[in-house]
């Protein structure tokens, strides 16, 4: 309900909402500049000052005191209007008060459109959206950041989506501001608010005094008066007419006692209020500060439009659903999502199990209807999570119609949860879930599994799982829904290794250049860090292979390791491209295998081509964060991957300590074999808080966990529990 | 064309037997060019002792601002009800607002006088800026404004 809304209300009003911001902000400046120039209020009585004008300004009619302090007097002399800016200290006449044009023609755009009352109403209406796009703006944040209290987490997700929470969280309160006064003042200017009027007219005498003597007059501050029309000469019985901030009234120019008066009514004071808050004028600071969270409205518009274009192409193909009736399929595939990213996971299962002889239903898992499922032998759900573990919009009321069930279905379940790890509710749906449907009694096919932000891998992981479960064979094809390959150029290759039968080469591309659109709309190449994955596709084979990024897209290029597999289709494609050639290519992020910001201690493990994310991550470190490499290769004179760039970074402090193993020398030692020789400083390093992050192949994996296991159990840590906390990560393969 | 059948006809006492001498009578306002929005007008005539007959015209919708035409919101009280139906929208700087009314024979070379109050917002009220007798004689004859009416000039 709440992101349609947003959606819809933002899709329609941006565009004049644009308009009516940057003519806002550019109004802004008027008050501003005046207040620059302003000269304080003397602090003289309104009757002082009318007397001291009568003297110094021939033909005067009328005074006006603006809300920032400014004096405008109003006079008529030989036939013509006159209007001077005065000294109200001095009387003097200090310019001829001139109205912009162009600030007319500005105020005219930001409220009308030029279009008179039709364009009020057009600008009032835009401005109610604006409090819609505020507030269900807000709630969506609260929602997307896993709840209210953190409301200001640090925002994810490509450039078009951080800016646009950025932007709205840091402007959102001013937003709402000028669209509730604005539409306060338009509500007056339709009559809609009450209104006190002028009083009942009451004639004065003829006889004159001067206006300082006036009981009326001598008491009233200048900062309180609004204006004062004169008695006009010669029209008998004519008065004198006051306003002031507390009212209006008329002025015997005879006795100077107030002859009528009317008050003015809270619906006035409100309307001054939202006048002087619209505007700026009498809080020109406030004013600019509107006025500049004015000029993110464009911003929004645009970053907000990206986003549903992104939406919109990656919805389209995930939903592009083939209809085999839920009582004719013998597989039911139900889908929570809450963006449409899980829609493009759930076809790809499809597609999979569809050519694997599987005739699949897909649905929403709120279109969940047991009774129908006649053929049904497995019911898989692919489940994502909104919020702090709320159900996403395609699985309302899921959880009822299972809780309601009199009989489990016959066809077992299986759960693969769908969220980011970074969130205190990682899953949590997926769990509610799976712990309803135990409770109903319903049989589980599978144990679950999680994804963690679109982890290709993770998702591949659950699929060979399920492929093994069913007995048959699942071959998944990339994800259709992803950004379009692009052509990387290989810039410089260095070659390693030929001596240990083991070709492996260092490959570094140029990065493709992105468009402004791209840019928003987080298509395109980029931008990515060390440990994200590049996916490169090789001909003849449409199924990619992921190689971790040893750069940053602020080195200004992509690298990768690469080693020859003997038969290697994609390996041997990329050890052959010669400097000028190019290779198609996605990218995947792989957040978590991020080094991250924080400034712990970092002990790099990794062997072979495993050496090139945490060769990146050294290469960004230019804050010096104490990182500590173990690193295992065959012979140090033929596969020391990187090994001139690792006595660099050790020298100008990237790198802390260094420490490398191989398994082809007189020593043969592995990294492993490393670790336990330092155990007493891994230990301690862990202890203070250290997380540590392997790369490599499954075997030395699994060397590297059991050694840890021995070093770290006496200190009373276990592997199990930092990798539960996030700081023992592995990017194996 | 408007008919008198208007304000004067419903509130005034003379022009009852006036009515079967009527002439029309054509109003010309043009506007002097004096950087602001579209001005308010209010045409209302008083008789010699300077008393409030009856409004001919208003220029300008919104009841609210009527206000700003103090003259005419003095003698009427603010009452819309005085200009129901013959109201127009405001006049623009620079453009000319013409109008024409079927005038009873009565009200010319009687001592009445045809006011005009003019107001633009954001800028300073200007009541009775036009005042000019209601004279055969006067037909014709051009009078210049003091601040938004360049010159008015009524023609029969």
């Amino acid at each position: 309900m709440i992101r349609p809304l947003h959606r819809w209300a933002g899709l329609g009003a941006a565009l004049i909402l644009s308009v009516t911001a940057l003519s806002g902000a550019a109004l802004s400046l008027y008050p501003a500049a005046g207040a620059l120039s302003a000269v304080p209020l003397p602090d003289i009585s309104a009757g002082h000052l009318a007397a001291t004008l009568q003297d110094s300004v021939p033909g005067l009619e009328e005074i006006r005191v603006s809300a920032a302090g400014g004096i405008t007097a109003y006079a008529f002399q030989d036939g013509t209007a006159l209007r001077w800016a005065v000294d109200g200290a001095t009387g003097e006449i200090l310019a001829p008060a001139k109205r912009s044009a162009l600030q007319l023609w500005l105020t005219n755009l930001h409220r009308s459109l030029f279009l008179g009352d039709a364009g009020r109403l057009v600008v009032a209406a835009a401005s109610l959206a604006m409090l819609a796009l505020t507030l269900s703006g807000l709630a969506l944040t609260a929602r997307r950041l896993g709840g209210w209290s953190r409301l200001l987490a640090p925002a994810r997700g490509p450039l078009s989506r951080r800016l646009h929470l950025d932007l709205a969280r840091l402007g959102g309160a001013a937003l709402t501001l000028s669209a509730l006064t604005g539409i306060w003042l338009a509500a007056g200017t339709f009559g809609l608010l009450p209104e006190t009027g002028l009083p009942g007219f009451v004639p004065g005498g003829a006889a004159e005094m001067s206006p300082s003597a006036m009981a009326a007059l001598r008491d009233l501050p200048l900062a309180d008066l609004r204006q004062l029309t004169f008695p006009r000469p010669g029209s008998a019985g004519d008065v004198f007419t006051l306003r002031t901030v507390a009212g209006t009234g008329y002025v015997d120019p005879a006795s100077g006692q107030m002859l009528a008066w009317t008050a003015r009514g809270w619906a006035d004071r409100l309307g001054d209020l939202a006048m002087m808050l619209h505007t700026g004028r009498g809080a020109a600071l406030l004013g600019l500060l509107l006025g500049l969270a004015a000029l993110s409205v464009p911003v929004l518009g645009l970053t907000g439009l990206a986003q549903q274009a992104g939406r919109r192409t990656a919805g389209a193909a995930g939903r592009r659903v083939r209809a085999v009736a839920p009582e004719a399929a013998d597989t039911i595939l139900l889908v929570g999502s809450e963006g449409g990213t899980t829609w493009g996971f759930a076809e790809r299962l499809r597609a999979a199990l569809t050519r694997a002889g599987s005739r699949v239903h897909v649905g929403p898992m709120s279109g969940f209807a047991p009774e129908r499922y006649l053929r049904a032998q497995r019911i898989l759900i692919l489940a994502a999570t909104s919020g702090d573990g709320d159900a996403p919009g395609s699985a309302q009321g899921f959880l009822d119609r299972v809780a309601a069930l009199g009989v489990a279905p016959a066809a077992p379940f299986a759960v693969l949860g769908f969220g980011d790890s970074a969130f205190p509710a990682f899953c949590g749906y997926a769990d509610k879930v799976r712990a309803a449907a135990r409770a109903a009694g319903w049989a589980e096919l599978m144990t679950p599994a999680r994804v963690d932000r679109q982890s290709p891998q993770d998702f591949a992981r659950w699929v060979r799982a399920l492929a093994d479960r069913l007995g048959i064979e699942l071959d998944l094809l990339p994800a259709s829904a992803g950004p379009e390959p692009v052509r990387l150029r290989l810039v410089s290759r260095r070659d390693y290794g030929a001596e240990v039968q083991a070709p492996t080469a260092i490959l570094r591309f140029a990065l493709p250049r992105r468009s402004l659109w791209q840019r928003l709309t987080g298509g395109g190449f980029g931008p990515f860090l060390a440990g994200d994955l590049l996916a490169v596709l090789p001909e003849g084979d449409s199924r990619p292979r992921y190689y971790s990024l040893a750069s940053g897209s602020s080195d200004g290029f992509a690298e990768i390791c690469v080693r020859k597999h003997p038969g290697g289709l994609c390996s041997g494609q990329l050890m052959d491209l010669a400097p000028g050639d190019s290779v198609a290519a996605v990218l995947r992020p792989n957040p978590a295998f991020h080094a991250g910001q924080d400034e712990a201690p970092l002990i790099l493990i990794g062997a072979g081509t495993g050496i090139g994310p945490l060769a990146g991550f050294a290469r960004g470190n230019r804050a010096q964060r104490p990182l500590h490499l173990y690193f295992g290769a065959r012979a140090p004179e033929s596969d020391l991957l990187f090994g001139e760039d690792l006595v660099e970074w050790q020298k100008d402090g990237r790198l802390a300590s260094v420490a490398t193993a191989f398994s082809r020398t007189a020593d043969r030692a592995y990294v492993q074999d490393l670790l336990r020789r330092d155990a007493d400083r891994v230990a301690a390093l862990v202890s203070q808080g250290a997380r540590i992050m392997v790369c490599g192949g499954r075997e030395m994996a699994r060397g590297v966990a059991e050694a840890l296991e021995d070093i770290l159990d006496p200190a009373g840590l276990a592997v199990v529990r930092l990798k539960a906390e996030g700081r023992y990560v592995e990017d194996v393969y | 064309m408007k008919t008198l059948l208007s304000a004067l006809a419903l509130t005034t006492a003379l022009t009852a037997p006036g009515l079967a001498f009527a002439k029309e009578v054509t109003f010309t306002t043009r506007m002097a060019n004096y950087g602001g929005d579209g001005a308010y007008l209010a045409y209302y005539v008083t008789d010699a002792s300077g008393a409030y007959v009856g409004s001919l015209w208003m220029a300008g919708a919104k009841a609210k601002y009527y206000k700003s035409l103090s003259d005419w919101y003095r003698a009427t009280g603010g009452n819309a009800a005085e200009v129901a139906g013959i109201t127009g929208a405001s006049v623009g700087a620079g453009r000319t607002l013409t109008v024409s009314f079927d005038l009873a024979d009565a009200l010319f070379d009687a001592g009445y006088q045809l006011h005009v109050d003019a107001a633009v917002e954001d800028m300073r009220d200007s009541p009775s800026e036009i005042v000019v007798p209601l004279t055969t004689g006067g037909a014709g004859q051009p009078v210049a404004g003091r601040g938004y009416i360049a010159s008015f000039a009524y023609e029969m």
